[in-house]
């Protein structure tokens, strides 16, 4: 199966996995290769090599996508029919935006942005990064300007993370529980009684009373747009969860990675989101098939000298011990997967951080079951 | 230890951990990410938020907010801390506070390296290894302390943030080192990172290179290779010798990876092999760690694996 028919009217597409697995190469391969398909992509990015975002023609942070002007995707030799847009994703500036959206008046925008726990929530804290690219996301989705978007998402090291921080964040911008210790003499106050008192001294011991009055200051700012994070969250909830958002894992087929996707995939099924499939990369084939090992020697001895055919040997066993790892771990996770698609991509012989690069990988993606058969066979004969 | 996921980050850190153990020095290897992929590693029964010996003089523990969160309130606030620390309304206060996690998380990795321990019965370590989560470009963690400071300002918080920062801060007790690939990408977050730490006022003491292709084919044996696949008729002697033209390849391109690197640090750097199998155990790791050994102590060259 290709990527194309597996995002066959879907509008949004998110691409999860650890870092290192080469899933913003991926991500935009796949954007590309719907656009030449005809149809209006964005690609959402994170944190792209510097050539990629070069090629892509993304100078700078932004947060609203540009379009990628057909010069540049004429070395991959693609007819695009439709058209490729891409944005590198500015966090800070999407989350700003946001308040400034939420907020009922101007002023009290600047008063929130202004605010210090606001300022660290917007920036250093893990996890600012997956929410404003899903805030992002559910945007973009919303107004309609896209046939599809792709989400190449976070770097983290925990490809779970994804899923959690934007709700843990969502959760802290509701603040339900933190408003009723906030506030002395709210209403929360008064049902909790003593305990609560009691708890609150403990919270000043550890917290340092500083911190209370600063987060105190930032809800009450919030105010009413607490419930607006409430609404977007269930929002976005049901874009992610619905029929026209495909799930696709990305990783590569070493041990870590594939113990990562198959942890990665049972959260998706546990959390009813729409799981798509499987891009295995640099994936190392078997290229001696049904051959014998020993043979390999043999057939170089009349070809090199003896000291050189020694080391083309070894090197040839070398691989061939990763293929057959490959195999091994790629085997383990096709049983996790419900019958839904495996697309391996071979490990090319350098990084892809370009136009042509893209396309190396755009050409297994799109490609039936047969015709990457076909082309792995070319690879490795 | 910081670098971002797939680098082999956690590898490399068992493999220093065996070389600090070796060397006689009580070792911890701390993971951050509730991953207990050292015990697993070591065919070890996973025990949760439990400092663990694996070998003679390596220890290893999994540290989680939750875990470390009750340490904490049962040693600042005694025994009404437990009551706190099981509350919902506190837990979802302190999970929910940005940085509080990593805060918790880091606060019990510095009572590890105290020389006099908080935790009762607990022997103090000469070497405490932390594999930290790659988070941001890897200084969030580091960070974590003097934001907290600075939000909290006064408070046990706000102490115990600068002391833990002060900590990290000082070169004579802590060493910051990075995992990368010699790749375009993961050398790029290197370079970004040392600066990201500079402007931090931190200093990256090494960084390792994992994974580095060996050298095999010199420029004139490349010459002969590309020779014989010309005449070559035999189809699997052409697929073996198109291996090797391939991996010189690969290893070129790592090359020029390592060469910028070095030339865009002052910090130390260290290779290590790229290893021809998997999964690692035991043995793989030992030998991870002797190559470590050779590679830290001639940064110039690649350790060699002897097998």
């Amino acid at each position: 199966m290709s990527v194309a028919a597996l995002l066959e009217g879907k509008r949004v597409c998110v691409c999860g996995g650890s870092g290192g697995v080469g899933k913003t190469t991926t991500s935009a391969a796949i954007a590309l290769g719907m656009a030449a398909q005809g149809a209006k992509v964005a690609v959402v990015t994170i944190d792209p090599a510097k050539r990629l975002a070069n090629a892509l023609g993304l100078e700078e942070l932004e947060n609203e996508p540009r379009r990628v002007e057909p010069e540049r995707l004429a070395p991959s030799g693609l007819e695009i029919r439709g058209e490729l847009w891409a944005m590198m994703l500015d966090p800070k500036r999407t989350f700003d935006d946001l308040i400034e959206r939420l907020a009922p008046t101007p002023q009290r925008a600047q008063e929130i942005l202004g605010n210090r726990v606001y300022r660290e929530l917007s920036t250093a804290v893990s996890g600012s990064q997956e929410f404003t690219a899903i805030a992002k996301l559910y945007d973009l989705d919303r107004e309609g300007d896209f046939d599809l978007l792709v989400l190449d998402t976070p770097p983290s090291r925990n490809a779970l993370d994804f899923l959690e921080a934007p709700g843990r964040l969502t959760s802290f911008l509701e603040g339900r529980a933190l408003k009723a210790f906030l506030r002395p003499t709210g209403i929360g106050m008064r049902f909790l009684g003593r305990p609560a008192g009691v708890l609150l001294g403990g919270l000043r011991k550890i917290t340092g009373v500083d911190l209370l009055a600063d987060l105190s200051t930032f809800f009450q700012l919030l105010g009413g747009m607490t419930e607006d994070f409430s609404r977007r969250a269930a929002q976005v909830e049901k874009m992610l969860k619905s029929d026209s958002t495909a799930f696709l894992l990305i990783t590569s087929a070493q041990q870590e990675s594939i113990d990562e996707a198959i942890w990665f995939r049972r959260t998706l099924e546990k959390g009813d989101l729409p799981f798509a499939g499987v891009v295995v990369n640099r994936v190392h084939h078997d290229i001696l098939g049904d051959g014998d090992e020993q043979q390999v020697g043999a057939e170089l001895a009349g070809l090199l000298t003896p000291e050189l055919a020694t080391l083309v040997t070894q090197n040839f066993h070398d691989y061939h011990v990763l293929a057959r790892r490959d195999e091994q771990n790629i085997a383990r996770l096709e049983p996790e997967l419900d019958g839904r698609p495996v697309l391996l991509v071979p490990h090319l012989d350098d990084d892809v951080h370009d136009i042509e690069g893209l396309l190396r990988i755009h050409r297994y993606l799109f490609a039936s079951a047969e015709e990457r058969a076909q082309m792995i066979a070319e690879v490795v004969a | 230890m910081t670098g971002k996921g797939g680098v082999g980050k956690s590898t490399v850190a068992i493999a220093l951990g065996l070389l600090g153990a070796r060397s006689g020095l009580r070792t911890i290897v701390v993971e951050l990410a509730n991953q207990e992929r050292v015990q697993r590693t070591f065919e070890h029964q996973a025990e949760h938020f439990r400092e663990v010996e694996l070998a003679p003089g390596l220890f290893t523990i999994s540290i989680d907010p939750q875990h470390s969160m009750d340490e904490y309130l049962r040693i600042r606030v005694g025994p009404i801390g437990h009551a706190i620390g099981s509350s919902r309304l506190f837990q979802a206060f302190a999970m929910a506070t940005p940085g509080m996690r990593e805060l918790l998380s880091i606060g019990k990795v510095w009572e590890l390296a105290q020389l006099q321990r908080k935790t009762r019965g607990a022997a103090p370590y000469d070497l405490v290894i932390v594999d930290a989560p790659a988070t941001g470009h890897g200084v969030g963690i580091l960070r974590t302390p003097r934001t907290f400071a600075e939000i909290a300002r006064v408070g046990p918080i706000a102490h115990q943030g600068r002391q833990i920062a002060a900590t990290i801060a000082d070169p004579s007790f802590t060493a910051i080192v990075a995992v990368a690939l010699p790749e375009e990408m993961p050398v790029n977050e290197i370079l970004t990172l040392a600066d990201a730490l500079d402007r931090e006022g931190l200093e990256l003491e090494h960084v390792i290179v994992n994974a580095v292709y060996p050298a095999r084919f010199s420029e004139e044996q490349v010459g002969e290779l590309d020779a014989a696949l010309a005449r070559s008729e035999s189809s699997l002697g052409s697929t073996a010798v198109r291996a090797a033209l391939s991996e010189h390849l690969r290893s070129d391109t790592q090359r020029e990876q390592i060469a910028r690197l070095r030339s865009g640090l002052e910090s130390g750097i260290a290779e290590l092999p790229f290893l021809f199998a998997d999964p690692l155990g035991r043995p793989e790791l030992e030998q991870v760690a002797d190559a470590l050994a050779a590679g830290l102590n001639e940064p110039d060259r690649a350790g060699e694996v002897v097998t």
